[in-house]
């Protein structure tokens, strides 16, 4: 990733990585954590919490993964949007799909 | 087909004729399908094998979700979770939900690598990237040989979801093994029939069919079912004290309603060690090179959970049918929890719906079953039979020797139907996860370093397949006595118990990482390593992105 080329192909950068690596993490951690949700009570229209709260991390999860996807895209066309302003061209004249 | 199966009813419970009749209808209809999907989209001729075993690699967000969703609904899904959760509840069962949501995030992480490095070198399968990454055949044929092996208890977790639904219609006899099995046969034949002709489209066809009878299916069961029983408060009720009723056999608690704090380590373990393990499975990994753009994968990561959702409420089906109080008993007169569902169907619902939902049981057993088995004959065919066997093939040779290994692969997965206990499917697919499990420090770490040693890698897998095996082997039913009774034992050093699976891949880990640094101090060469960084973030549109030449042009 330092190496030239390869930034130049578009890779995000250590930050943006970071925070999507952190966002990816909050379901696999919270899923992981059984005993935070290995409970009764509170019950939901009779649904015990340690069924209806994994129920509820299905969304959850869902929305951790769009939001990681939204970042990730929106890096890759704020990129391409500055290359092509900037007139920039890969090597060989081809522009970067990505 | 009608005639021999009616020969074959002599069964005690009798045949249900209404739901007999709308399952062979619809079957018949995705037959049908399977045959005309040949046709459908196509770009060559099927005779090559990059045409008829990754559907040309031109699949969409919208087919590839159905694609991938063929992984997650299988019989799985309806037949084998439920019956966990009917005969012994959370632990067993309902990890699975876990499971398929934190799947999502982990291969949102590295399938795009994959997806970029396979389409710039033409790899197809696991052990293709794997022997262009390290240079090394034998580490290639390792990752082959167990994608193989791991898919067989898969498929045949399959095959006793379509025998479940077949027996609770009454078919089949308890008189001989030939009358039993028949049926099963019969089915087996089809699914083997349309894969070998039409390819990897017929089931991604067929898998809006059955993803659609799914849903209605699942609908209506989850409105009307729990209204009939009492509500979800007396469904958890009568949950709750199945599953503390000690066992007549072993005086301890039938099952887990809740896990207790010793519990949560087997239920953590089984959830994340099955989530690293499904998408090392030939046939995931076909579904995802299958999608048109690297990022395919990652959009799909934030609707696939809708899969996960309708899976917790056919788990929750387990303790309706406790509520409900179904019996499911077999041909044979014995209990037989797997054919839970079916059972709990047939009871609540009038014939023609019960047929409907045996249909979508059934063919959503049959679409992955399929899917399974043509990629684990990719497999073969180009890991083992070019690279060992026959290396000047031409494709017609390779494409011809993949439609057979996918029959040969189902019959490895009858196999395992006869050798292992049907009582506890959920277990034929835990399984496969200890097997493939042990390929992923190869493939994923592979995607990110170079650091491994191949020869290191590749002790660390065989360390994980021998310990994995002997200790899934040296597990015992308590209720039958038999070896092969589970997938958790107690973790080495730990004092506690988890998924085998999770525990090998540690183990196999570690000895990767010493016999690195010991091959490393010795100078041993690494092999060669024909791909490079850049070609992990290519996207569709890159001139260095291509199909793979010799394989798509017409053979």
């Amino acid at each position: 990733m330092t190496d030239p080329a390869g930034r130049r192909t578009g890779s995000p950068p250590p930050g943006l990585v970071a925070v999507v690596a952190v966002v990816l993490a909050v379901p696999v951690v919270a899923l992981m954590w059984v005993s935070s949700y290995n409970k009764e009570e509170p019950r939901l229209g009779g649904v015990p919490f340690f069924y209806w709260y994994q129920f509820l991390w299905v969304f959850l999860a869902a929305a951790c993964t769009t939001v990681a996807y939204r970042l990730l895209i929106g890096h890759e066309r704020r990129r391409r949007a500055l290359r092509d302003a900037d007139g920039h061209r890969g090597p060989g004249g081809r522009e970067d799909g990505r | 087909m009608s005639a021999t199966v009616a020969a074959a009813a002599t069964g005690t419970r009798g045949v249900n004729g209404v739901a007999l009749a709308v399952v062979l209808v619809l079957f018949v209809a995705v037959t049908v399908m399977g045959f005309l999907a040949a046709r459908w989209r196509s770009a060559g001729p099927m005779g090559s094998l990059d045409e008829w075993g990754l559907g040309g690699r031109s699949f969409g967000s919208f087919v590839t979700w159905f694609l991938l969703g063929g992984d997650l609904y299988t019989a799985y899904t309806f037949v084998a979770v439920p019956a966990a959760m009917f005969a012994t509840g959370a632990v067993a069962g309902f990890f699975a939900v876990p499971y398929t949501i934190i799947v999502y995030p982990i291969i949102f992480v590295f399938m795009a690598r994959l997806w970029s490095v396979s389409h710039t070198h033409g790899f197809v399968t696991p052990a293709d990237f794997v022997k262009g990454r390290y240079g090394s055949r034998g580490l290639s044929l390792a990752v082959a040989v167990t994608g193989i092996l791991a898919t067989m208890p898969y498929i045949a977790l399959q095959l006793v979801g379509i025998q479940a639904v077949l027996e609770v219609m009454g078919i089949g006899g308890s008189a001989n093994a030939l009358a039993r099995d028949l049926p099963l046969l019969v089915a087996f034949a089809i699914l083997a029939a349309y894969t070998y002709s039409s390819g990897l489209r017929a089931p991604a066809l067929i898998a809006f069919v059955k993803d659609t009878l799914i849903y209605i299916v699942i609908i209506v069961a989850v409105i009307y079912l729990p209204a009939k029983v009492g509500g979800f408060g007396a469904i958890f009720d009568a949950a709750q004290q199945k599953m503390a009723k000690p066992n007549p056999t072993t005086g301890a608690p039938t099952g887990v309603f809740i896990p207790n704090a010793a519990q949560t380590w087997p239920y953590a373990t089984l959830a994340l060690g099955s989530a690293m393990a499904l998408f090392m499975y030939p046939h995931s990994i076909t579904a995802v090179l299958s999608s048109k753009d690297r990022n395919v994968i990652r959009r799909n990561a934030s609707v696939l959970p809708a899969y996960s959702f309708v899976l917790g409420l056919l788990a929750l089906l387990g303790f309706v049918a406790i509520a409900a109080g179904t019996k499911p008993i077999g041909l044979d007169g014995q209990p037989n929890a797997q054919l839970v569902v079916p059972q709990l169907f047939e009871d609540f619902f009038p014939s023609w719906f019960a047929g409907v939902a045996f249909a979508a049981i059934a063919i959503g057993a049959l679409v992955p079953a399929a899917i399974m088995s043509i990629a684990a004959a990719n497999l073969f065919t180009r890991n083992i039979y070019r690279d060992f066997l026959k290396p000047n093939a031409t494709h017609a040779e390779e494409a011809k020797v993949s439609k057979l290994v996918s029959l040969v692969v189902k019959v490895g997965a009858l196999l395992f139907v006869f050798l292992l206990d049907k009582q506890n499917a959920i277990n034929f697919q835990l399984l496969g996860g200890i097997w493939i499990l042990q390929t992923f420090p190869a493939i994923v770490f592979g995607l990110y370093t170079r650091w491994f040693h191949r020869w290191a890698l590749l002790a660390g897998w065989a360390v994980g397949m021998v310990y994995g095996t002997v200790t899934a082997y040296n597990v015992v039913n308590p209720l039958t006595g038999k070896r092969l009774g589970g997938s958790v034992a107690p973790i080495e050093l730990l004092g506690r118990n988890g998924y085998i699976a999770l525990t090998a891949f540690v183990l196999n880990v570690v000895v990767a990482a010493l016999v690195t640094l010991a091959l490393r101090a010795l100078k041993v060469p690494e092999g060669e390593d024909e791909t490079r960084p850049e070609d992990y973030r290519a996207d569709a549109g890159d001139p260095r992105v291509h199909d793979i030449p010799e394989l798509t042009e017409s053979a």
